[in-house]
């Protein structure tokens, strides 16, 4: 147990490094100077390199690289070019939107995926199975963003329970929930549908063990023999995906912020890419990389606690 | 059933809550500000908010764009035009320091330092030094004649900051306005308040919030579901007559400064030859453009002026839609089977959808473009800076921006003698109806020798509660005037 967590430790260093040099250097190459993209086009010659100089950009690549990763080291992610303050002051701002929004998407659709899943395996190739997976079906084919606007629509234009869009802040808790009710909707359900469809079939898979053959012939019936035995052997592929899932919640959901223009890791990371605010850009990708390399730890972790085998492979090795 | 009368309990709820004199405001523009300090960034969105507002300049720019009185209250001109004294309003900055002569002095000598990041630092050209009198006193004097001075200080760029609180400005603005700052939802809204001591007439709103909506999409939505009361700018035109079918709302389409054009590179073949500008002018069918790419909603242009302006000249049948004209052209420049170039376009819809008409058009006559999308960085860098393209869709929104046609280095590189010269003139007098004579020559010579091609003046639509009124049609500058706004009901 505890060599298999160190060698992901190692890795997880390993990647952070090699990460950072490669998106410094991808956002270094990408054209367009952020001190002409601030000034506009009536700025003069020495107006833009009065900003530079503010900004340091004057200063050679390599010393910048140097500045930013040590600094971030120290916890300092640098000042946004464009806003004017500290990157983490925005991502921990950007992140109390994010996070509570990628939780609660994550639990929606844990929520409908587990007894979907566990439904349609229980009836495989019966009406009710075909039913759940047909649903499922098209929640995986339904972009996202076409569902939020039918649910924008529906429930915010031609019935107005839900707000359009926006974030009022959780000093006002209610509506901030409110806020968040559609987005995580609209997030959750194609998720929901692809956990479900993985579920089923790595259940059906367990079903053909000869455990729960075992189980069976020592009286269990077929559901609890499924829920007690089954469920626990499919759970690892359905972990991965969770895994990957909640890192697309946290920073993919540009598409979900912008139709619901909420204040979300997503749009920040979009708008300072296209205001050229590197720095930003810079640090944000860093730290997305840093939560989805850590998510991916704890679901290594999450595999040794769910399947003991996972922890006696690491101690032979 | 239930839920039926769920809906009815609501439409009563706010039916009840509209019975009561609404002063609060929930308005919606389509780009947030990066920060908040209108002195230190080109960024029309932060004078979307602020100007007016928060922020004062000695004069300022009203709806029709003509230049009133701000903090400024009177002023006196030397009769060579080089002295200009201006008495000072009474007013107070919001964080209870009081406004004087000094301030002015502060804020006008910061924009023209050598180390200021004020992105029309032009405007400040003319002035030599800024003198503080007494306090309700300063005097300005020009190491030239600037005709323009009392335009030039109505900017949003020349507005008057507190030296108090200059190093919180682009977070925590301070000024002198009828509304102060009072929270910034990074990413979602600005809040502003009433500002009990105001100098001026007291504004009818209590309270203003500034949501950013930039998908056009949710900005439909946002607006239909009421969420917001008014959205200025309106990003999805195409929606415009859903609005205007609807008696819950009213839609006031006004126009902007931004002229829009077709560049052409002036300073390389084979734009550098007149009748090859001049083919392209005619190979255009402006209609066809602003029907297509902006649903109607655009003004015809044929030179760089805008229209509302009394100065303007309609000189688009310099450039009137005639294909067969436009082949004979390209034949007399020696080009009969026409040639390639590059079409080059920003983000606006105005440059991505104009951008396919346009080239559709110009390959009716024989020039084949190659069309690539840009970011706006990008832009700037390839197109602005390092002058490589052939062709370019552009709005220009800066207000009366017509001498950058005197400047050879500008992007489309023309500054022709004659043109310069005409500026030149005009810096020198402060005649209005010498100005009108010198204004409409330069109209008419880049008219003439086909700059660039004209294409329309970019509409500014507005969608608002019905109920509301005050709010400006036009944007003469970019700004978003919430003194005179109020509830009728």
């Amino acid at each position: 147990m505890w060599f298999y967590l160190a060698r992901r430790l190692l890795s997880l260093g390993v990647s952070l490094i090699a990460a950072s040099a490669v998106i410094f250097l991808v956002v270094e190459i990408a054209p367009g100077d952020p001190a002409a993209y601030m000034l506009g086009i009536n700025a003069q010659p020495e107006t833009l390199a009065a900003l530079r100089t503010e900004l340091s950009l004057d200063l050679p690549a390599p010393a910048r690289y140097w500045h930013w990763i040590t600094g971030m080291l120290g916890g300092d992610f640098g000042t946004s070019y464009t806003y004017r303050t500290p990157v983490a002051d925005m991502v921990a701002d950007r992140l109390t939107v994010s996070l509570p929004l990628a939780v609660m998407a994550l639990v929606l659709a844990v929520a409908v995926a587990l007894p979907a899943g566990l439904f349609a395996a229980s009836r495989r190739g019966k009406p009710g199975d075909v039913a759940v997976m047909g649903a499922a079906q098209l929640g995986v084919a339904v972009p996202n963003f076409w569902f939020a606007m039918l649910l924008v629509l529906g429930f915010a234009i031609t019935w107005r329970i839900f707000p359009s869009g926006g974030f009022p802040g959780w000093d006002q808790p209610l509506q901030a929930l409110r806020a968040l009710t559609l987005p995580t909707i609209a997030l959750a359900l194609p998720q929901a549908a692809i956990l479900a469809r993985v579920l089923r079939s790595s259940l059906i898979d367990a079903l053909h063990e000869d455990y729960i053959r075992t189980a069976r012939a020592k009286g269990l019936t077929p559901g609890q023999a499924l829920r007690r035995h089954g469920l626990r052997n499919a759970l690892i592929p359905v972990l991965t995906l969770m895994g990957l899932q909640f890192s697309f919640l946290l920073a993919g959901a540009i598409i979900i912020e912008q139709v619901f223009y909420l204040p979300g890791l997503g749009r920040l990371i979009f708008q300072s890419i296209s205001q050229r605010d590197l720095i930003t850009v810079e640090s944000v990708t860093m730290l997305l990389v840093f939560a989805v390399i850590v998510v991916n730890f704890l679901t290594d972790v999450a595999y040794a606690v769910a399947d003991p085998r996972l922890r006696r492979q690491g101690r032979r090795a | 059933m239930t839920f039926s009368r769920l809906i009815v309990a609501a439409f009563a709820l706010s039916a009840s809550a509209a019975a009561a004199q609404q002063t609060d405001l929930t308005i919606a523009l389509q780009l947030e500000p990066p920060h908040l300090d209108p002195t230190s960034a080109a960024a029309g969105a932060i004078d979307s908010v602020l100007y007016a507002n928060v922020f004062e300049g000695l004069t300022r720019f009203d709806q029709t764009g003509a230049v009133q009185p701000a903090l400024a209250q009177s002023w006196e001109i030397s009769d060579d035009g080089l002295t200009y004294t201006f008495t000072l309003a009474e007013a107070t900055f919001h964080d209870g320091t009081s406004f004087d002569a000094e301030d002015v002095k502060f804020s006008l000598d910061r924009a023209r330092a050598d180390d200021s990041v004020n992105a029309q630092k032009p405007l400040f050209e003319a002035i030599e030094t800024v003198e503080v009198v007494d306090a309700r006193t300063v005097r300005l004097t020009l190491s030239k004649p600037e005709g323009n001075l009392l335009f030039n200080l109505a900017w949003g760029d020349a507005v008057i900051v507190a030296p108090e609180s200059i190093e919180t400005i682009k977070s925590a603005p301070v000024g002198t306005g009828p509304f102060r700052f009072a929270d910034w939802r990074q990413g979602d809204s600005i809040t502003l308040t009433a500002f009990d001591d105001y100098w001026g007439k007291a504004p009818a709103l209590t309270e203003a919030t500034f949501k950013f909506i930039s998908d056009p999409t949710a900005a439909f939505a946002a607006v239909m579901a009421q969420d917001v009361d008014a959205f200025a700018g309106f990003p999805a035109p195409e929606n415009l007559p859903i609005f205007e079918a609807d008696p819950r709302f009213q839609v006031l389409v006004g126009s902007t400064e931004g002229e829009t054009i077709l560049a052409m590179n002036n300073g390389e073949a084979p734009f550098d030859n007149p009748k090859v500008r001049a083919a392209v002018a005619h190979a255009i069918d402006r209609q066809a453009v602003i029907d297509g790419a902006m649903y109607g909603y655009g003004t015809p242009i044929g030179t760089h002026f805008a229209p509302h302006n009394p100065d303007y000249l309609d000189l688009t049948n310099l450039s009137a839609f005639d294909p067969e004209q436009a082949k004979a052209l390209l034949a007399e420049a020696g080009y009969p089977d026409g040639f390639e170039t590059t079409l080059k376009l920003p983000p606006p819809s105005y440059a991505r959808r104009g951008g396919e008409i346009i080239a559709s058009q110009l390959r009716a006559v024989g020039i084949e473009t190659q069309i690539t999308n840009l970011e706006w960085a990008q832009w700037l860098e390839e197109v602005f800076r390092g002058k490589d393209f052939g062709l370019t869709i552009v709005s220009h929104t800066e207000p009366m921006d017509i001498s950058i046609y005197a400047r050879p280095d500008y992007y489309f590189q023309y500054g022709a003698p004659e043109l310069v010269a005409v500026f030149d003139a005009l810096g020198a007098t402060s005649d209005p109806a010498e100005r009108t004579t010198l204004l409409q020559d330069a109209q008419r010579m880049i008219a003439e020798d086909h700059v660039n091609a004209y294409l329309f003046q970019l509409a500014f639509p507005t969608v608002a509660d019905a109920r509301l009124e005050g709010l400006w049609q036009n944007q003469p500058t970019q700004a978003t005037d919430l003194t005179a706004v109020r509830w009728t009901q």
